[in-house]
């Protein structure tokens, strides 16, 4: 459960583990209860290290396809989304637009994640040295549930009931809530969407904007009915104005920030050279996590250091503009240990590994950890514009959850197989990536994988599969031809290599650039003589 | 959990084994900037900046800031303001009888909460961004301050402000803590209508010393 435990048999509250009761529900026989999708454990004595656990509340998830075909028939959640995503794409594009030396940044971003990258142990040594000087406790967890522990007992033994949090991915991905629930230990999440999530008994669909599938009236809904259970209750003439919505939130979390003793953080960059942590967010409550509480433990992911202090002058520069599509996020907080007199005197940081040296181990694929969060890959997404965040069956969702997931935790489940097809290939997640992550030919490298893995199906087994998804519904077909239509104008007169859902079978023909012709005229044209189930 | 250490850094050595690239082979790290106009320009640009994020931005002369304080104040009818140790007492000498100023003499959060404002320096102005930057030294005070009361009044000088990013972070001291501000606390979590003002100071006055 994220979040307090429901009172039982509360409609709407979905049992543990059970992504349920949100707008993603998925039919019943999509579901599977033999156990697949848990990875092989471990890996050998070999250069690459274990892989993530799958958790499980994404244990059995159904593929991307089956998932997505639930999600395309919520209409609310893809108004939504269609709607956030076109508003965040305008944004950031007039920001960018603004900086003459844009490409120049984004090299520098790739270069300054690359060397810390592909020097990761020794800045991580460096990053430890420098946080023990000034005052700091680093921990080292090489996974979720060492992490989980770590935390756990740090809040103990400061006999602390319960902790405020800053928004995390992190602390997401290793279910730190459901760790310190399970302990007994109250887990507020204290940024407006988590707290909407949260109180929704529900699962974030997207990293900037995790309520994004939410409309106005449903939050209202949320507040009033939730928030008197765990705190102070939301104001009973409450309307679904956003700023009366987020003045509930404000009164709402204030009495937590005042009494809490402990808070739990992420970072978006952790400094090698001079061991300071970066927390970058909007609404003050990063600011309240991080200032007022006596101890601070700050759930940080092996792949977030930068080598040196002046690498802040790209990334600052990169991430706003690529992320909310502003010049510059209202709040960024920046510590470095302990501050004297100033701030928690009690600092604990937990480099967190849970699966990221596997992908280190990958020459290729380890591209996708220089990933900074921004989320302007999903926003330009026109798979995920429509699947929406739930379909991906992880807390990275979007382009570059299809490329991480299935690195992080292996392909021996259905979706992480499924998520390398999930894309078009299109290239615009490419264009929009701040750190140059190169997330189509990542895919490719990994559908090349899944098909050697795949026994006994051949890879054109795997495209008729998601072939037959593709064609199973004309709003899916018109949504790959739409999104066809967007890679032509994205990438001018290169190639589109891919449609949605055809995978490795269409991959291996190349698809001429649309709008030339219409999907099913070029369809018809090149597969004449293919099996096919569409007409 | 030193077994974690090694056995995370042994994996991650193993992982990156075929990197031949030398530890810090790239150099220095690049210094990309914006071009920059004059210091007018720059300054004119600091302050469009930050009244495009919804912050009041005023400007005035070394004698017009106790002024420029006093009504920043008066306009939301703060009734109290705390005052880090080393701002310079000046700068609050305008307010009548009816603001209380109060010290900060170790105030708990509780109390910084029973008060309307805050009055601070600043350490440096970006202009591309329209940030403001806090290293939180005596006369800006300890990071509570400055995130508890509902209204920030912060004085900041001509000379404080710079072009772009770069050089800011070039100016600023890493063994402090360090709060970005760019305009007040906002949200667009719901249906990304932007919201100001959900745990921060809900308002963000800017007063340039020029
Ligand atoms: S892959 Fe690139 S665009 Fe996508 S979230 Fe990460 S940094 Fe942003």
């Amino acid at each position: 459960m994220t979040g307090p435990q429901p009172a039982p048999g509360r409609p709407g509250a979905p049992p543990t583990g059970d992504v349920g009761g949100g707008p993603t529900a998925y039919p019943d026989g999509a579901r599977r209860a033999d156990g697949l999708g848990e990875p092989a454990a471990g890996g050998g004595p070999d250069s690459s290290g274990p892989l993530q656990r799958t958790s499980e509340t994404f244990l059995g998830m159904p593929s991307f396809q089956t998932a997505a075909r639930a999600a395309l028939a919520n209409t609310q959640q893809r108004r939504n989304l269609a709607h956030a995503t076109a508003t965040i794409r305008a944004k950031r594009a007039a920001v960018v637009a603004e900086v003459d030396a844009w490409e120049e940044l984004r090299v520098a971003g790739a270069e300054a994640k690359d060397e810390a990258l592909h020097h990761l142990p020794d800045y991580l040594e460096q990053l430890e040295d420098n946080l023990t000087a000034r005052g700091a406790t680093v921990h080292w967890a090489r996974d979720a549930e060492e992490a989980n522990a770590i935390v756990v007992g740090l809040v103990r033994d400061r006999d602390a009931e319960e902790v405020v949090k800053v928004k995390s991915m992190a602390t997401q991905e290793i279910e730190l809530n459901e760790a310190l629930e399970a302990a007994g230990i109250h887990a507020w999440e204290t940024d407006l969407a988590e707290l909407i999530v949260q109180l929704g008994h529900d699962r974030p669909s997207h990293i900037l904007v995790p309520a994004i599938h939410r409309n106005r009236a449903e939050i209202r809904e949320i507040f009033l009915r939730e928030m008197g259970d765990v705190g102070r209750p939301a104001p009973a003439d409450l309307s679904d104005e956003p700023a009366r919505l987020a003045e509930a939130a404000r009164l709402h979390l204030r009495e937590k920030f005042m009494r809490a003793r402990v808070a739990v953080s992420g970072a978006n960059f952790a400094i090698a050279e001079t061991g300071t942590l970066v927390v970058v967010e909007s609404e003050g409550n990063g600011r309240m996590c991080l200032t007022l509480p006596e101890t601070l433990i700050s759930v940080v992911g092996v792949e977030k250091v930068l080598p040196t202090f002046a690498d802040l002058g790209t990334m600052l520069q990169l991430l706003p503009r690529s992320s909310t599509g502003e010049r510059m996020n209202p709040y960024t907080s920046m510590w470095t240990g302990v501050h004297d007199g100033d701030g928690p005197q009690d600092v604990h940081v937990v480099l967190v590994d849970n699966g990221r040296s596997h992908v280190l181990s990958d020459p290729v694929g380890r591209d996708a950890l220089r990933c900074i969060r921004c989320s302007a890959c999903l926003n330009v997404c026109p798979v995920y514009e429509r699947a929406g965040g739930h379909a991906y069956g992880s807390v990275y969702p979007g382009p570059i959850g299809a490329v991480l997931n299935p690195q992080l935790r292996g392909t021996a489940s259905d979706v992480d197989k499924s998520l390398p097809y999930a894309s078009s290939l299109c290239g615009a997640c490419f264009e929009a990536c701040p750190v140059r992550i190169d997330i189509p030919s990542l895919l490719v490298h990994l559908r090349t994988q899944v098909v050697d893995e795949a026994s006994g199906r051949s890879p054109e087994a795997l495209g008729m599969k998601a072939a037959a998804w593709t064609f199973g519904d004309h709003r899916r077909l018109e949504a790959a031809q739409r999104a066809a239509t967007l890679g032509g104008r994205l990438l001018g007169d290169r190639t589109v290599r891919n449609v949605p859902g055809l995978g490795a079978w269409a991959q291996a023909r190349d698809v001429p650039t649309p709008p030339r012709e219409t999907f099913r005229q070029w369809w018809r044209r090149t597969h004449r003589d293919e099996d096919r189930e569409d007409t | 959990m030193s077994g974690a250490r090694e056995e995370i850094l042994g994996r991650l050595r193993a992982a990156t084994a075929d990197v031949s690239t030398p530890l810090g082979a790239r150099g220095e790290p690049p210094v990309i900037q914006a071009a920059a106009g004059s210091d007018h320009e720059t300054l004119e640009l600091f302050a469009e900046n930050v009244a495009d994020y919804r912050a009041t931005v005023v400007r005035c002369d070394p004698g017009g800031v106790a002024g420029a304080v006093a009504d920043a104040l008066a306009r939301r009818g703060a009734r109290s303001v705390v005052v880090p140790d080393g701002l310079d007492a000046s700068w609050v000498s305008g307010l009548g009888g009816e603001v209380r100023v109060v010290a900060d003499d170790g105030l708990t959060p509780a109390d910084l909460d029973g008060l309307d404002a805050v009055v601070t320096a600043a350490r440096v102005g970006i202009a591309t961004t329209g940030t403001i930057v806090l290293d939180h030294a005596a006369d800006q005070g300890r990071r509570a301050l400055t995130l508890v009361p509902d209204q920030h009044v912060c004085v900041v000088r001509a000379d404080q402000v710079v072009h772009d990013v770069p050089a800011a972070v070039t100016l600023l001291d890493p063994t402090r803590p360090l709060t970005w501000i760019s305009g007040p606390s906002a949200t667009s979590d719901i249906e990304l209508n932007r919201v100001e003002g959900v745990h921060g100071p809900r308002t963000l006055d800017v007063v340039v010393v020029t």
